[in-house]
């Protein structure tokens, strides 16, 4: 089985950059990948989410929230430890979305070994292009969290 | 007398933002509405000054689900305004991709959003943990539609390969040939769901419905034939609006369409299945017979069997494209643009999608006119809650939510695309 550390994540950005705050994920790996990261996005039908699921032990995924927390909030879900719930997240098409295509996938035994899950909640979710200030300001925080280099191995042998 | 009032504020398992009210007094359904409250999203205005060719791209997406009926209706009415006509070729390949968004679009709806009504579920996740093999199955062949529309459009949501005219590419038959094994089990699959969800415990329901669809003799219609009703209406697209009308109703972000005399009238695939089951193919005429089906079904929560018995036509459809697939040269007929009306229709996953444009000598839209299928369907769905309210006034309230949001469910309903939707309450006077 392959190492997960050796295994860069594949990094989705989900959401509709047509809709507002809905984009922030697309929003934030847009910025990941000028940094070199694989990213990806997705947008629309959830079920896409599962084609996805099964191409990397190691994803991890940035969506819009919509669950009345102050608009920005920040929340880092993993996948493998705890269920997601249907009601954190914004759906759209058919309400099959994020929750329900990890849930499912759950159900399915078609979970990547590791799913990360981040979300920022969103103000407005309308018809429109760009972000709100208070969810950039938490997306941008995002793209530096994930954006920067991994902390190096400490040294050994004698100081 | 008691007034009763039943309200569904979210409309679960349907495409976009909607609502259902309902107001009884004592035994009688004084009122039903079927609340659209998506906004509006203008997309005829938006269209007004640009340039015809960018017409398709754009009406592609008011969906997400149903792309190519509105690029198909786009391309069929510039071309009509501008005199071309595309070469067979081009309008097989068309064909192939609108089986792609059948296949993707109904096995969707009828498996992860409309199965759990009729299994006591409530959502794909518990079905997934209850039937994991079904949604296995739901999933391959969701996944079979959208390889068809990644083949032959470039992706599989708003595909950008298509075009008035045709195609900016055609698809390498190579790859074409490659679907062919996984459709052939696409079909077999389809047929099982539709024999497995046969044994559902229907509600028992129907009327006699004004069944509206293109009507076609040699084939079963997706991209051609005349407008035509189990009623004797017969006409051709260009007669659209001499026959049907589009008005605002306060409740409602979508515009309701009627028959101009002003009766409901129901589009999708009851309709196309009673309008053409003569051209259906043999084996899906078969398993229609099979799982206990007429050549009419008017009971509406038997409408999921439709929709699977058409994922099986699709794919078997598909697979004869696909076997018979030659390259269209040149990919697209280039026109020059002329000032001009033309009018487009086709079969939406959930009905005729109707679209007129006017251009101007330089090719720039002058007006232009989208009547999506869910718009048509909505008085038909009010009087199909009103009937269901009135038949099961008896049960409880959260019961009879649940019923009327299945009869809802029972259409698909499009939501984004209509406003161009629901919550559930019940006035008990």
């Amino acid at each position: 089985m392959t190492e997960l550390s050796s295994c860069p994540p594949l990094i989705v950005g989900i959401g509709s950059p047509f809709r507002h705050d809905d984009g922030v994920g697309p929003w934030v790996t847009q910025r990941l990948a000028r940094a070199g990261l694989e990213t990806t996005e997705h947008a629309g039908d959830g079920t896409g989410l599962l084609d996805l699921f099964l191409t990397r032990p190691s994803l991890i995924l940035i969506d819009a929230t919509r669950s009345r927390q102050p608009p920005g909030t920040y929340v880092c879900l993993d996948a493998g430890v705890a269920p997601v719930q249907a009601d954190l997240f914004h759906y759209s098409t058919h309400r099959f979305g994020l929750a329900e295509a990890v849930e499912t996938a759950r159900a399915l035994g078609l979970l990547p070994r590791r799913l990360i899950i981040h979300g920022i909640e969103g103000q407005n979710f309308g018809q429109g292009q760009g972000l709100s200030e208070v969810v950039e300001t938490a997306a941008e925080a995002l793209v530096d969290r994930l954006g920067a280099p991994p902390p190096a191995p400490p040294k050994e042998g004698p100081a | 007398m008691t007034e009763r009032i039943i309200q569904v504020d979210a409309l679960a398992r349907v495409e976009g933002e909607g609502a259902l009210y309902v107001r009884m007094k004592g035994d009688m359904v004084e009122k039903v509405e079927f609340r659209i409250f998506e906004p509006p999203r203008f997309f005829e205005a938006f269209l007004e000054g640009r340039d015809a060719l960018e017409t398709p791209d754009i009406t592609s997406r008011i969906c997400g689900i149903c792309p190519i009926a509105y690029i198909m209706g786009a391309c069929q009415a510039i071309e009509m305004a501008w005199g071309l006509e595309v070469t067979p070729e081009i309008a097989a390949l068309r064909r192939l991709i609108y089986c792609g968004e059948w296949i993707q679009s109904h096995t969707l709806h009828a498996v992860m959003l409309h199965a759990p009504d009729f299994l006591g579920l409530h959502d794909a996740i518990q079905i997934a943990q209850a039937q994991p093999d079904l949604v296995r199955q739901a999933l391959r062949l969701k996944k079979l539609g959208n390889t068809i529309m990644e083949v032959v459009g470039g992706r599989a949501v708003h595909p950008v390969n298509t075009r008035i005219g045709g195609f900016y590419k055609a698809p390498d038959p190579e790859d074409i040939r490659a679907m062919i094994p996984e459709l052939d089990w696409g079909a077999e699959a389809a047929r099982a769901l539709v024999l497995a969800f046969a044994k559902f415990d229907f509600p028992q329901d129907g009327t006699d419905y004004t069944f509206v669809s293109l009507v076609d003799r040699e084939r079963y219609p997706i991209l051609q034939g005349r407008i035509g009703s189990n009623r004797g209406l017969d006409i051709d697209v260009t007669r659209f609006n001499d026959h049907f009308t589009e008005t605002h109703v306060s409740h409602s972000n979508a515009l309701q369409g009627r028959m101009r005399d002003g009766s409901a009238y129901l589009v999708g695939p009851l309709a196309r299945y009673a309008n053409n089951y003569d051209t259906l193919c043999p084996t899906v005429q078969a398993t229609a017979r099979d799982a206990g089906l007429g050549r009419v079904v008017t009971n509406p929560f038997q409408s999921i069997l439709v929709r699977l018995i058409e994922v099986q036509y699709a794919c078997e459809e598909a697979a004869r494209l696909a076997r018979a697939y030659v390259p269209p040269v040149p990919a697209h007929i280039d026109t020059p643009p002329r000032a001009g009306v033309g009018h487009g229709i086709t079969e939406a996953p959930r009905g005729i999608c109707y679209h007129r444009y006017e251009t101007d000598t330089e090719g720039r839209i002058m007006a232009a006119q989208i009547v999506p299928p869910t718009s048509q369907n909505q008085p038909q769905i009010e009087e199909d809650l009103t009937r269901v309210v009135t038949a099961n006034r008896h049960l409880p309230d959260a019961d009879l939510k649940w019923r009327c949001e299945q009869t809802i469910r029972n259409y698909d309903p499009c939501i984004s695309c209509a406003t161009h939707f629901l919550k559930l309450r019940v006035d008990r006077d």
